[in-house]
């Protein structure tokens, strides 16, 4: 998906033959015939995309006004940067931002290095029906939806009787409910994240170690490399690129953490630990009905994740790795 | 690799590496699946199992009571029918959207194709965020309809940007040949192109499915009336508080509190599973497509 984006800009670079000579461009209504049909088959996109996509970009100008359904967008109050100064300087603030922070923390950390592991001992498997029995069986999770793994989670920490519930506090000798429990509610959290995901995303990396000359390992044998030095100069490097695009865009996610799962693993024993931009939003916006004051807090966290997304692909680029722009 | 290079792979070292990393990717796909497993199996157990027994694969007592309990509940069989009318027609809407916007755009000498290019990829790194759309879903009329499950997600922009990559790369020269037999767009994209292009449509078409079904976060923010709700809204409803049946159940008979969470979590999911062999067929190869340069 990613190199799909840097796909985008490399179109025009002459590596497709183009079927006629460009049209002139200024030749406006000569253009509105020629192509009618093309623009014919674009309208309903093109109109999904403005009513859906670019019109709730208008209507977040609403962050900066006391947005009042009855007087519409344009007719209510503008109030400037009220809203976010009121969010930053709330107590809720840095709390939020923490939680959203630590959360990203342990998926960048351990999540992430875990999908590596995970591509690299499928990639070492000779076997190749070992191989696709065990891919088979780590993409599943992924197509769970996450109401089904927050009850799979509920059911296996069922106070009680879950299974999960009596073999940790057996081996812990204690008696605690996981569910409620604030301190459980990040190892949770990445638990249920690793489960549904890790599989899933080592199908990136090993399409790109599919990509990789066989003879470079040979040469590597031929040369005396181990096992161990073969993955260290041969695999990584192989996937290195596709290493740094993902924590390209996993850093410009930082501050999404997926509305359904933690929204559905809260609750009001656990808020202090769960809440999160996206969370805040939903409880500040929908539920009571503050909408200026959650646009924008949806909007500096947009504002934010673009702002880190470029950032991180200049970075990327300035050490010499291909970026995704 | 030829059987030479084989042999000096095959040392001893190389062999117990190979048996622990076996052992270890089976116990990963083990556990991949053994929660599944644990509430099929609880699914079909009696409430009295499930409450004593931690832990167990075949129940000592098989009972459908717990399905047939949630089947004979108004509310789930209603969810349950609504659910599946919805990922059906919104998958071919959000599929057909996606496909017909894919392909002028695969056509490089369009008008003003570099620019809604760029405002798809925007699209991907930016977005008004839940408020903004909520208020114009609000707006359109869309709450409380089922409209609103479908169209503010029809079309993906990843999905959108790959089937386009996969469209432009097909060969050009029965396009060609069609044009010239003087066939417009409209039938070349449904005569030519869409047969071609059957694998990549079939698997963004099960993403799409997949994707209705599982949704959650917008019956959420958009139905309002209890009445309307969605299966995973009513397996929410179940399992974090089990009052499914308290007042819709004929029976005289309690209902297995904790044996409708497992039935109703197994229907949940079991479609998925139905769709994951078609999905497993194509998706590694249409994910690729689209990434893969050249």
């Amino acid at each position: 998906m990613t190199t799909a984006t840097a796909d985008v800009e490399s179109i025009d670079d002459g590596t497709l033959v183009r079927r006629e000579p460009p049209p002139n461009r200024r030749n406006l209504l000569g253009n509105l015939v020629r192509y009618r049909w093309l623009f014919l088959l674009l309208l309903p996109g093109v109109l999904y995309f403005a009513l859906f996509r670019f019109w709730p970009m208008y209507g977040a100008q609403i962050a900066f006004r006391n947005y009042i359904p009855f007087l519409g967008i344009e007719g209510s109050e503008w109030v400037g940067w009220e809203h976010f100064e009121s969010f930053f300087s709330n107590p809720d603030f840095p709390r939020i931002l923490g939680n959203t922070l630590i959360l990203a923390a342990l998926g960048l950390f351990i999540a992430f290095p875990l999908t590596i592991v995970l591509a690299l001992l499928l990639n070492e498997v000779r076997l190749q029906i070992l191989k696709r029995t065990v891919q088979t069986l780590v993409y599943i999770p992924h197509f769970l939806s996450w109401t089904v793994v927050v009850s799979l989670t509920g059911l296996l920490f069922a106070v009680g009787n879950g299974p999960l519930w009596t073999f940790i506090n057996d081996a812990l000798g204690s008696n605690t409910n996981f569910l409620a429990d604030p301190d459980w509610f990040r190892p949770l959290i990445l638990l249920q994240s690793v489960w549904k995901n890790t599989g899933w995303g080592t199908i990136i990396f090993l399409a790109a170690l599919a990509g990789v000359d066989q003879e470079q390992y040979e040469a590597a044998i031929i040369d005396g490399a181990g096992r161990w030095q073969r993955v260290w100069h041969v695999t990584l490097p192989a996937i290195r690129s596709t290493i740094v695009v993902l924590l390209i865009l996993q850093t410009g996610n930082v501050l999404d953490t997926g509305f359904e799962q933690i929204y559905l693993m809260s609750n009001a024993l656990n808020r202090s630990v769960a809440d999160v931009f996206d969370t805040y939003v939903y409880f500040t916006g929908i539920q009571q009905g503050a909408y200026s004051y959650s646009t924008a807090v949806g909007l500096a966290k947009a504002i934010v994740g673009l702002i880190l997304i470029f950032g991180t692909n200049a970075l990327a680029k300035r050490l010499k790795q291909p970026g995704i722009f | 690799m030829d059987r030479r290079t084989y042999q000096r792979f095959n040392t001893r070292a190389g062999r117990v590496f190979d048996g622990v990393n076996a052992v270890v990717l089976i116990a990963i796909g083990v556990v991949a699946l053994l929660p599944f497993l644990y509430v099929l199996a609880g699914s079909f157990a009696t409430e009295l199992e499930i409450t004593t027994r931690p832990f167990f694969l075949w129940p000592s007592e098989i009972t459908t009571a717990s399905y047939e309990s949630i089947l004979s509940s108004r509310v789930f069989v209603r969810a349950f029918v609504t659910t599946v009318i919805v990922t059906g027609v919104g998958t071919v809407i959000q599929l057909a959207l996606t496909a017909l916007m894919a392909y002028p755009l695969s056509k490089i000498d369009l008008p003003g194709r570099r620019t809604m290019m760029s405002l798809i990829v925007f699209c991907m790194v930016f977005s008004a965020g839940m408020i903004p759309t909520f208020l114009i879903v609000k707006e359109l009329g869309l709450l409380n309809s089922y409209w609103a499950l479908i169209l503010p997600m029809a079309i993906n922009p990843f999905s959108l940007i790959i089937i386009k990559n996969f469209f432009q790369e097909l060969p050009k020269e029965l396009e060609e040949s069609a044009r010239i037999d003087g066939a417009n767009e409209l039938r070349i994209l449904r005569s030519i192109v869409a047969p071609l292009s059957k694998p990549v449509l079939a698997t963004f078409g099960l993403f799409y499915a997949v994707g209705l079904w599982n949704d959650y976060m917008s019956p959420l923010l958009y139905l309002g009336d209890q009445d309307k709700w969605t299966l995973q809204m009513i397996l929410r409803q179940v399992t974090a508080s089990a009052t499914l049946t308290a007042d819709d159940m004929n029976s005289d008979v309690p209902p297995p509190a904790q044996g409708i969470k497992f039935a109703v979590v197994m229907v949940a999911t079991i479609p998925v599973l139905l769709a994951y062999p078609f999905l497993q067929k194509h998706f590694a190869k249409g994910m690729l497509i689209g990434s893969v340069k050249g």
